[in-house]
């Protein structure tokens, strides 16, 4: 295993349930901004405004620091052609770069195995939740998923080292993938193995980590500290991801109580990484996308809003030409489409971008096609 | 009796319920197939074995179905003798989704799971009725927020794209974003009464409100079909569509056969097995929406008793599973939470499925830190030779010869665990394992043990994640 600590790491957060890109990003200058959202909206005053036109929901006050020390992106229109407004699909698009038609494969499955070619390090990729993301997943791409880290491994609860390791090499052989057992079997047989291989070192990271940031108690907040502790560890691996549960961000009702509180725990738990990093001199080596399935509709129902499309993200890192790239959709009635922000930015171009600058890919074949690239890396 | 029959009987048990011990798998498998399978269609006619009474009288706090709402729930599944009636709980809790995670009241959700497990083998079209009256629903859905001048779809999307009929069929669309905003229109008015979340008073039960004041009296064009609408009318108009039959069809046997593909997939992957759903459509109508009866042609026909071990577990199989199988939790005791952690851990808790999408299945239930978990939780449960489902085991096998082969303990352990079949491969490994001890002395104080060491491997292995 080869591992050097300056190989550039992506971290991918997913807001799962769809925030609402009008009231994250604000153009609270814009006269339409009040009408579509008479119970909704944020009072000009308390916008964390970034120019005279845009600014960011002033729950988000963690980011907007990152963002005025230069350190944020903010990808405005973002969207894919079509749009879609169920929350599976819309995933899965995002998901597999891939609006046309249902595909299996993931983008950054894909790029790990770009990464990895020869599969060295079981560790190139981490997910911290519940459940693999399809974005991670390729054939013969394996990434470990951990749920807790503190406890994870294989038979734990058989008595006798001596037992175990036998029991171990025995599930070690039954999990080699059988030929001719078909796909899903030798899905099974590859997490298997992994499992096995994975958790021996994954387990030693909490163990040789110290920091003096607390984090937040929330899951994301507990999953980014993973994040720090395996990324510390340097185990060489190089994409990590976490999110919130799904239909979090599904503010259908009630946004004006729920929507602050999750974007203020959410930047929290960002800004803590980002300082746990630094503590370590390794703010340079990380840079975050943080993304969400699609937009809310831009009339906003009374108590919340509904499924839209048009939407934000954000890239963050020292590593980021903080500022603002794409175009705020326009709120001019006519202009919405079916009533929701028209993208303007496909969020390929996002992905290329990373992919080749940042991580040093060839993004054609990962995205299946080449899309224009954002000059947003140093 | 025939080990095929047995065989049969462990297959229909883990399909149709949670598994059962060996001794109750001769009992029914003595009864024949056919009427085994109409027993279970029948819950009405039979005692579910339950002492509930005594179970509450533990549990104090079901009394009012304030909290232990999902204890309430696991320990039906796990100890009523009318498995297929809870199995079909799970079945429509993972397709007419609410989360309490968003709803916040175990009283109103457990009124939804009793409701489930009323209708859960009736008429699809009482059904749908219920599920849009249902208060954790509307809340859930935040129908209670649709009012005719400011139309909430959430629920109208929802009933037609995940409840009823799917996005797509056969490559096309179901139906249009203006059947949405029309069906989410007949349903405005359907609302509730004393709003769910209770803090800081404390937790309501919530009731189904008509609200005509607020409903929209206006022409709606829905499907094709245009007239001043209600809810009642949408529902109509959806049970008639093919693509009802086909959805409905498809999470049958995607629950009750094989793993099929993944519902957002369905408009443009076909069935794995047509012929089947197409028998399973054909009964749907023919039934007038009959659950129960479609249920009868799945359960009897060759493609189910075919397909053996061809689904992978969930995680809320595998717990209720492992805890029938090693008889647990037949009586009330202090501890009860645990296993919803594990639960948790391996993807899938009762009440709170991650999204009203419901949970992902087949081998997207299994990576690394959620096969981890499930084989840990197994293989600690059929390790510990204290529990009575185990020492039945241990005792069978003592019961068969003074000594025991290398084989023969391999392929009793499988038998007793409900006829397993592994790979040859994997099949062998194991026995080459139990050969290092050689032929072994079943009167031993080490032969639990050993049994248990068998177990444990058994259950670790690829084979054991199917159903």
């Amino acid at each position: 295993m080869t591992s050097n600590k300056k190989d550039p790491v992506l971290v991918i957060l997913q807001m799962t349930g769809a925030y609402d890109a009008l009231n994250t990003f604000i153009p609270y200058s814009d006269p339409h901004y009040p009408d579509y959202r008479p119970v909704l909206q944020i009072s000009p005053e308390d916008v964390l405004a970034v120019d005279d036109k845009v600014g960011f929901h002033p729950a988000m006050a963690p980011l907007k620091e990152l963002y005025d020390e230069g350190k944020v992106a903010v990808m405005q229109g973002i969207g894919y052609p079509n749009p879609i407004r169920s929350h599976f699909r819309s995933l899965d698009i995002w998901h597999t770069a891939e609006p046309e038609k249902m595909v299996t494969d993931g983008w950054l499955g894909k790029a790990i195995r770009d990464l990895d070619p020869d599969k060295e390090n079981i560790l190139t990729a981490v997910n911290f939740g519940r459940g693999l993301p399809r974005a991670l997943a390729a054939p013969g791409v394996s990434v470990a998923s951990v749920g807790d880290l503190a406890s994870y491994g294989v038979l734990t609860g058989i008595d006798g080292e001596e037992q175990r390791m036998d029991a171990l090499d025995i599930f070690g052989r039954m999990y080699s993938p059988l030929i001719g057992s078909g796909a899903v079997n030798d899905y099974l047989s590859q997490t298997g193995l992994d499992a096995l291989r994975g958790a021996d070192i994954l387990r030693t990271a909490p163990e040789i980590y110290s920091s003096g940031v607390e984090y937040g108690g929330s899951p994301f907040a507990q999953w980014l500290k993973n994040i720090a502790q395996v990324h510390l560890a340097d185990f060489g691996t190089r994409v990590l991801y976490t999110g919130v549960n799904p239909g979090t961000f599904d503010t259908h009702a009630n946004q004006n109580i729920t929507f602050p509180k999750l974007w203020g725990d959410v930047t929290n738990a960002i800004s803590d990484f980002y300082q746990d990093l630094k503590e370590h001199n390794a703010n340079e080596e990380v840079v975050m996308l943080l993304f969400t399935e699609f937009g809310r509709r831009v009339k906003e129902n009374g108590s919340g809003t509904d499924h839209g499309s048009g939407g934000v993200a954000f890239v963050i890192g020292d590593a980021v030409k903080g500022g603002l790239y794409g175009e705020y959709p326009s709120l001019e009635p006519e202009k919405l489409d079916e009533g929701d922000l028209r993208w303007n930015n496909d969020f390929r171009s996002t992905y290329a971008t990373l992919l080749e600058q940042w991580m040093g890919l060839d993004a054609n074949p990962v995205l299946g096609g080449t899309y224009e690239q954002f000059d947003l890396i140093k | 009796m025939a080990d095929n029959d047995i065989a049969l009987m462990a297959h229909l048990m883990r399909r149709a319920g949670f598994g059962a011990q060996y001794e109750e798998l001769e009992a029914r498998a003595a009864r024949g197939y056919e009427t085994a399978v109409e027993e279970l269609l029948h819950p009405e006619d039979h005692s579910n074995g339950m002492d509930l009474d005594l179970a509450e009288r533990c549990f104090i706090e079901w009394n009012h179905f304030i909290r232990c709402v999902p204890e309430y729930i696991a320990w039906r599944m796990i100890n009523s003798r009318n498995q297929l009636e809870e199995k079909m709980v799970l079945f429509w809790h993972g397709i007419l989704c609410t989360a309490d995670s968003k709803t916040q009241s175990y009283v109103t959700s457990q009124a939804e799971l009793d409701m489930l497990r009323r209708r859960g083998m009736g008429n699809f079209r009482d059904l749908l009725l219920e599920i849009s009256r249902d208060p954790a629903m509307v809340y859930f859905l935040d129908n209670c927020l649709s009012h005719k001048d400011a139309i909430n779809e959430n629920y109208g999307r929802e009933l037609l794209e995940l409840f009823s009929m799917g996005v797509g069929m056969d490559g096309e669309f179901n139906y249009t974003e203006d059947d949405v905003k029309e069906c989410a229109r007949a349903f405005t008015g359907w609302t509730i009464a004393n709003g769910i979340p209770g803090q800081p008073y404390g937790r309501y039960s919530a009731q189904f409100v008509y609200n005509p004041e607020d409903h929209d009296e206006g022409e709606k064009t829905f499907l094709g079909h245009t007239g001043n609408f209600n809810g009642e009318d949408i529902i109509d108009i959806i049970c008639q569509q093919p693509a009802t039959a086909r959805f409905i069809s498809r999470h049958l046997y995607s629950f009750f056969v094989a793993d099929e593909a993944q519902v957002p997939s369905w408009m443009n992957t076909p069935p794995r097995d047509p012929d089947t759903i197409k028998l399973l459509e054909e009964e749907y109508f023919r039934s007038g929406y009959d659950i129960r009866s479609m249920l009868r042609v799945l359960f009897n026909s060759d493609a189910f008793k075919d397909a053996r071990f061809s689904r992978i577990k969930g995680p809320i199989e595998t717990v209720i599973g492992t805890l029938r199988l090693v008889g647990d939790w037949n009586t009330p005791k202090p501890g009860f939470e645990s296993i919803f952690d594990e639960m948790k851990h391996m993807g899938q808790e009762i009440l709170n499925p991650p999204s009203v999408e419901g949970w992902h299945t087949g081998k997207e239930w299994i990576d690394g830190g959620t096969l981890v978990r499930r084989i840990n939780f197994i293989a600690d449960y059929v390790g510990d030779v204290s529990y009575p489902g185990i020492q039945d085991i241990v005792q069978k096998l003592a019961a068969e010869g003074p000594t025991i082969s290398p084989e023969g303990l391999v392929e009793g352990c499988l038998r007793l665990l409900g006829h397993y079949e592994l790979a040859d491969e994997t099949h062998q490994m194991l026995v080459e394992h139990a050969r290092k001890s050689g032929e072994l002395p079943t009167n031993t104080r080490e032969f639990p043990d050993q049994v248990g060491n068998m177990l444990q491997m058994i259950v670790a292995t690829k084979e054991y994640l199917y159903a």
